[in-house]
């Protein structure tokens, strides 16, 4: 990307604190000012890097103690008493080798939902960044694209931190579980897109609470992640089959304990991709409607 | 575009939110170089005209042509060269003063080399190059107006708009960024602006529209709308509270163009003030407090909608 020429035809004697040039540059379309939408995305993900440069390690403790405490409470103490029983619906693994990539599924929900509630309704309620964005070249659409970009880079830099502490604790059995990463991101995703859509629609964050409450607690505890899904009642099954999490879940632990097949992998990605999708197309109209009245 | 030094022309312009009609069929144009103003008391339809000109509120009716360009389908080539300082300040206030207008920088494509060197310039222009490394949250708001107004300036835009600039600001602070806004315009920077201050109005537009219910009242200089709708001078009364309403009947027996009763004092609009209290005064009235002072845009707007700017 090139500087803009300084304006043309600015007065040769203009004041030595002189700010701005009222004269026009000759050429409007050719203004460097507006790109591609992935460049305007990316512009709009760099407002998001540079405020995450300022609470960054604060992040990072979230990230590497909750897999620390989850695996070691859950993953070795609880594992301990459930492998005394040789549960056959585990699949003939330790309970820790079964439960960490459930918990890496589930983290990616977490972190997903994180970022796509409160700051996205700080930045178009409370601090208003995002209008002050949109008095801009960016689009409500690259203020989208730029956050689901940013939320992104969040899930996989979670994930694999989660991936390595997975490994410490001796809960991977297969290589395959690296594939693992990009799946938590695209689990992360389907939660992100289509909670960024409805957020930004918000005046008040009381519906996050719902949110939390009635969506992802029960989505954390019932799809699969601490036990089978087929433990549960025949009738209640369905329920967990369409949230995105079992699809993550269930995905991750196959890769985790190398038994993943083709098509069913396929199942799980693409359910995921389509709900994904759904609310990126979403959020693009939200967005718009938001911020263009 | 038939003159190159039309920035913006508006024909018709309306913006609708369901039933509510805020502009209400508006005709304008702006011409490089000019300071221009939109004066109204808030709830006139001045922000709503702001939106539609910074793109961000698609007209329901009319045209609107910036720069040559249609807001609705050209509406990121066009805010490529506007600069906008909103009402709310929208600064990012977790992050510093240099971080605010590295961010901003960014979102025109602007290279970090560029960024850099123009903030140096316009953090000095608006005396806040000590506070450059700061948080954003804990200065006060005068500085928080300046900062933005040094925002909008880094793409160095073709044409400024200010919505309200210096509402809610203290008296000094106030003076502070007329001043730099004053600045620009003598470098010849365009000035596009809302207020519901006369005084700020006088002082910034060469020319300016007077708004009032989504519409236009009047249009002009500050100077000509002044001639054009007041007197010279204007002669402030103000009597007793529990004299106010039987000293208004008399003093309209005193000869003037026109009186005004307001709340809390009466205006007569006369050409001679000093002559004008004589003749009070020899109507045998003697007020509390008396004024010779000359007309002002407030009075423009007292006649033009019989109510005070402030009233709104």
């Amino acid at each position: 990307m090139t500087a803009p020429a300084a304006p043309a035809g600015v007065p040769a004697g203009r004041p030595a604190d002189a700010p701005a040039g009222s004269k026009a540059p000759a050429s409007s379309e050719a203004s460097p000012a507006v790109a591609g939408r992935w460049a305007m995305a990316m512009r709009a993900f760099q407002f998001w890097l540079v405020n995450y440069r300022r609470t960054w390690r604060g992040t990072m403790y979230t990230s590497v103690l909750s897999p620390v405490l989850y695996l070691g409470a859950m993953g070795l103490g609880l594992g301990s008493l459930v492998d005394k029983h040789h549960s056959a619906s585990l699949g003939g693994v330790s309970y820790l080798a079964f439960l960490a990539p459930g918990l890496l599924a589930a983290a990616g929900m977490q972190t997903a939902m994180n970022e796509s509630t409160y700051p996205v309704l700080a930045s178009v309620k409370w601090l208003k960044t995002y209008q002050a964005a949109a008095a801009t070249p960016l689009r409500p659409a690259d203020l989208f694209r730029g956050h689901v970009l940013f939320t992104t880079m969040r899930l996989f830099m979670n994930s694999l931190i989660f991936l390595v502490i997975m490994a410490a604790f001796g809960a991977v059995r297969s290589a395959w579980v690296v594939a693992a990463v990009p799946v938590v991101v695209l689990t992360g995703l389907a939660f992100a897109a289509p909670i960024d859509a409805y957020a930004v629609t918000r005046e008040k964050d009381q519906g996050f609470a719902v949110l939390f409450r009635f969506g992802m607690i029960p989505m954390f505890l019932f799809s699969g992640t601490f036990f089978p899904i087929t433990q549960l009642p025949a009738w209640i099954r369905p329920l967990a089959y369409i949230t995105p999490l079992w699809h993550g879940v269930a995905l991750c632990r196959e890769l985790s304990l190398g038994t993943a097949g083709l098509w069913s992998s396929l199942g799980h990605l693409g359910y995921l991709a389509a709900i994904t999708l759904i609310g990126l197309a979403a959020g693009v109209r939200t967005y718009q409607r938001r911020l263009y009245v | 575009m038939p003159d190159a030094d039309i920035l913006i022309a508006a024909r018709g312009l309306t913006k609708r939110f369901g039933d509510f009609t805020a502009v209400d069929g508006i005709d304008f144009e702006l011409r490089r170089g000019e300071a221009f103003g939109f004066l109204g008391p808030n709830g006139a339809g001045k922000s709503s005209t702001m939106r539609m000109i910074g793109c961000v509120s698609p007209p329901s009716g009319g045209e609107l042509s910036i720069l040559g360009l249609n807001p609705v389908l050209d509406g990121p080539a066009i805010r490529a060269r506007l600069g906008v300082c909103p009402q709310d300040d929208t600064l990012d206030v977790e992050l510093t003063v240099r971080e605010n207008l590295l961010i901003y920088g960014r979102y025109f494509g602007l290279p970090r080399r560029v960024i850099a060197e123009r903030t140096a310039r316009l953090l000095d222009f608006v005396q806040l190059t000590e506070r450059a490394d700061d948080q954003v949250d804990p200065l006060s708001g005068g500085m928080k107006r300046r900062l933005t107004i040094a925002r909008s300036l880094i793409n160095e835009p073709e044409i400024l708009i200010l919505d309200e600039p210096t509402t809610g600001l203290d008296p000094q602070a106030r003076h502070v960024v007329w001043d730099r806004l004053f600045r620009l315009k003598q470098q010849g920077v365009t000035l596009i602006l809302t207020t519901h201050y006369m005084d700020e109005a006088e002082q910034l537009c060469d020319r300016l529209v007077v708004m009032d219910r989504g519409k236009i009242a009047a249009e002009g200089s500050p100077r000509q709308l002044i001639e054009a709708y007041s007197t010279p001078e204007v002669l402030e009364l103000r009597f007793h509270v529990s004299d106010h309403e039987q000293a208004a009947e008399k003093v309209a027996n005193a000869p003037s163009e026109r009186m005004e009763v307001l709340a809390d004092r009466i205006l007569l609009y006369v050409i001679d003030g000093d002559a004008a209290l004589a003749a009070v005064r020899a109507l045998g009235l003697e007020p509390l407090t008396s004024l010779v002072r000359r007309s002002t845009l407030e009075d423009v707007f007292l006649r033009l909608t019989g109510r005070r700017l402030e009233d709104g």
